[in-house]
């Protein structure tokens, strides 16, 4: 494969050639680099870019389905959302971990996230009005994140495949969850199934939006696909879960919100409609229903919690002072 | 720990060792941050054996390591044993919905 | 792209499969085997009693750990609230289950949680009351589960064979809860001066509510022992324990707070009273 990297490999920064070839060739071979090996300075900023966003999507994530834990209608789907709600804090800490593998450190990203100079998935910017909604975003969400995320088992960068293949493993249940949830409404009362097909109403056009912009207007994916830390195209990935989802709305009896879908026999996929590209747009430029709200909560969260992890701080010093103490004497 | 870090409240960060039933050595996980040594285990604990998963962990600054104990091992893992919905096969979905 | 199905593509350049994450596949039921019968000997009534007001004490518990989400001091704590939130609301489930068997109605377990007012909880009042800053939750948290773990030690010798099974599962659970509230207390008493400040705070704000929990089940010289030591290690002081106030939750006395908190836990099962989820 033609390389595409442009500020790393030769003398003129002074790095010898051979480190920059072998990166070159750890790439082409489809295998991984790992932290301590030579990257050019792009590598790793893209990739610090993109896993701590990835983080912090999981991290907001949280809220619009953590809300309905305390009102789950069940105790048994309550116990299941506290504990999907917990993977999604436990997924963000891995993909945080990876991240700091990079040399970022996590207080530090924490407040870019917070500044709005790193971001979210788009689709945690869209407010839950009901509890189909929890079932919804499972099916929907989680769906088009494993799309999204088992290419990404395969990503270059060891740390970072490696947290996607825990992931995954977490998140697949995640969306059996959900599509269950719904079923189970599905086949309920005239009221619960109205909820459901409300939902579907509403997260079906966010849901595709979450694979980002068309492929014509993504200027910085050539480089991310010939580093191998994205591993195939916005549409490519948009087109798969169109293609999953379409026979799981027809078994759960649920129409998907698009005139144009159907199937086009020649291609052996589904011909679909063209999102709203100005709403995500809008969206990412923080003109989301919800992007204040999710902001302005993880700050309350962590500005709060200062006292505490500062106290923790003070006391593990405390404690390390006085073994020392201990020793001396 | 850095001084930024300290300046800001962080927690160091600690790298995580979790030794499965069926391995014979320690695998590295991933890592998080605590403020001290029992605070790293305790959240090794809750992120990195949610699943059943692990007997023995070890966690490790810079400095030092630090590893549990074989007698701790009960209330520090049993916990997690019966948690069933955290595996697929809980689910009651018909076999024909593709791709689920 | 190829077509492979999107989780068979998870299994990919694994060969030494996954041991590597070193996944453990069995889960133990803790009821498995367990007669459901009411043993000779046993009073139903006291049995479901005791079951329905532990059973409450729980979801309570539970309901107000699960308020933390998101709004947790760290992200590592999100994980070990929910970690002893959802061992909390497991024990509710059991125990409701075990109360629908033995009180003659025959009820799930979500009877007793969505559809009773605030006047039929038995839970105890520390258990309603708001989180408050995260050292009033460790203390209130220290307190509970000190208290209950003393309590299920004692019913883990139960005549009724699913009481003995909840309570002694219980008690793992329990003593790693009682363990994660201590160490914060630690932490938070012996820290900064703020966080001496609110840890001290937030043993006084409990310590009003105590004399009901041993009135409940005595386990007074337990826990006052325990927060002895915890107090200490924190370099607080220990407040006197109260006159028990007026009011007990095992009788259904409550604070407001109850009220507001059901009001949430119940409002989408109420609105659907005939729907399943």
């Amino acid at each position: 494969m033609a390389a595409l990297q442009t500020d790393s490999t030769t003398a003129a920064d002074g790095t010898p050639p051979d480190l920059a070839q072998r990166f070159d060739d750890t790439i082409a071979r489809d295998q991984r680099i790992e932290p301590r090996d030579w990257m050019p300075d792009g590598y790793r900023k893209t990739l610090i870019r993109q896993v701590a966003q990835h983080a912090h999507s999981e991290i907001i994530g949280m809220q619009p389905e953590g809300e309905w834990i305390t009102r789950a209608p069940s105790l048994r789907r309550k116990a299941i959302l506290f504990a999907k709600v917990q993977d999604e804090a436990g997924h963000g800490l891995y993909l945080y971990s990876a991240a700091e593998t990079l040399g970022a450190d996590r207080t530090d990203l924490t407040e870019r996230l917070l500044e709005g100079r790193q971001k979210y998935s788009s689709i945690f910017n869209y407010p839950t009005l009901s509890f189909a909604d929890v079932g919804v975003i499972g099916w929907f969400v989680d769906g088009a994140a494993i799309c999204n995320q088992v290419p990404l088992c395969r990503s270059s960068y060891g740390p970072y495949a490696r947290a996607m293949v825990r992931i995954c493993k977490e998140e697949s249940f995640h969306q059996r969850q959900g599509y269950e949830l719904l079923m189970t409404m599905m086949r309920g009362t005239d009221a619960q199934r109205e909820m459901v097909q409300d939902a579907v109403n509403r997260w079906w056009w966010p849901s595709l939006m979450m694979f980002g912009p068309p492929d014509d207007s993504s200027p910085n994916s050539a480089q991310s696909m010939a580093w191998k830390i994205k591993r195939h195209s916005n549409d490519e990935l948009r087109q798969r879960f169109v293609d999953m989802t379409v026979p799981q709305a027809e078994k759960l009896g649920v129409t998907l919100p698009d005139p144009e879908l159907r199937w086009n026999e020649e291609r052996g996929r589904h011909d679909f409609g063209t999102p709203d590209w100005d709403e995500l747009m809008r969206v990412i430029k923080g003109d989301g229903p919800c992007n204040t709200e999710r902001i302005e909560r993880r700050r309350a969260a962590h500005e709060e919690g200062a006292w505490v992890r500062e106290a923790a701080v003070a006391h593990a010093a405390k404690q390390a002072a006085e073994k020392q103490n201990g020793a001396v004497a | 720990m850095s001084d930024t870090q300290a300046k800001k409240g962080g927690w160091p960060l600690y790298e995580v060792f979790v030794r499965g039933k069926r391995g014979l050595n320690h695998v590295h996980v991933g890592s998080l941050h605590a403020a001290d040594d029992r605070m790293a285990l305790t959240h090794a604990r809750d992120l990195y054996t949610r699943r059943n998963e692990g007997v023995s962990i070890w966690v490790v600054r810079s400095e030092n390591i630090a590893a549990s104990t074989r007698d701790e091992k009960d209330p520090f893992f049993d916990p997690s044993a019966d948690k069933v919905y955290r595996h697929p096969t809980f689910y009651d979905i018909p076999d024909d919905v593709p791709h689920i | 792209m190829s077509d492979d199905h999107v989780y068979l593509s998870l299994a990919e350049g694994h060969e030494d499969g996954d041991a590597r994450w070193a996944f453990g596949t069995g889960f133990e039921d803790p009821l498995y085997g367990v007669s459901t019968a009411v043993p000779e000997g046993v009073d139903p009534a006291e049995l479901a009693a005791c079951c329905l007001a532990l059973g409450d004490d729980a979801l309570v518990t539970a309901q107000r750990l699960a308020e933390w989400t998101t709004r947790a001091p760290e992200l590592e704590e999100e994980v070990a609230l929910a970690n002893i939130g959802l061992d909390l609301l497991g024990q509710a489930r059991l125990l409701y289950a075990r109360c629908g068997q033995v009180d003659g109605t025959e009820r799930g377990e979500d009877a007793y949680a969505y559809f009773r007012d605030a006047d039929d909880f038995r839970s105890v009042r520390l258990a309603e009351l708001p989180n408050g800053d995260f050292a009033f939750s460790m203390a209130r948290l220290l307190v509970l589960s000190a208290w209950r773990l003393a309590h299920f030690e004692r019913l883990a010798a139960s005549a009724d064979p699913v009481l003995a099974a909840v309570a002694a599962k219980g008690v793992k659970e329990l003593t790693y809860h009682r363990q994660y509230a201590a160490e914060w207390v630690v932490r938070l008493g012996d820290g900064t001066a703020e966080s001496r400040r609110r840890m001290q705070a937030g043993l006084d704000q409990v310590m009003p509510y105590v004399s009901e929990l041993f009135a409940a089940y005595d386990a007074g010289e337990t826990v006052l022992a325990v927060l002895r030591q915890v107090t200490e290690a924190a370099t607080l002081s220990l407040p006197a324990v109260p006159e028990a106030a007026a009011g007990s939750g095992r009788e259904g006395e409550h604070t407001e707070h109850l009220a507001a908190l059901l009001a949430d836990l119940q409002s989408v099962a109420r609105a659907h009273p005939e729907a399943t989820w």
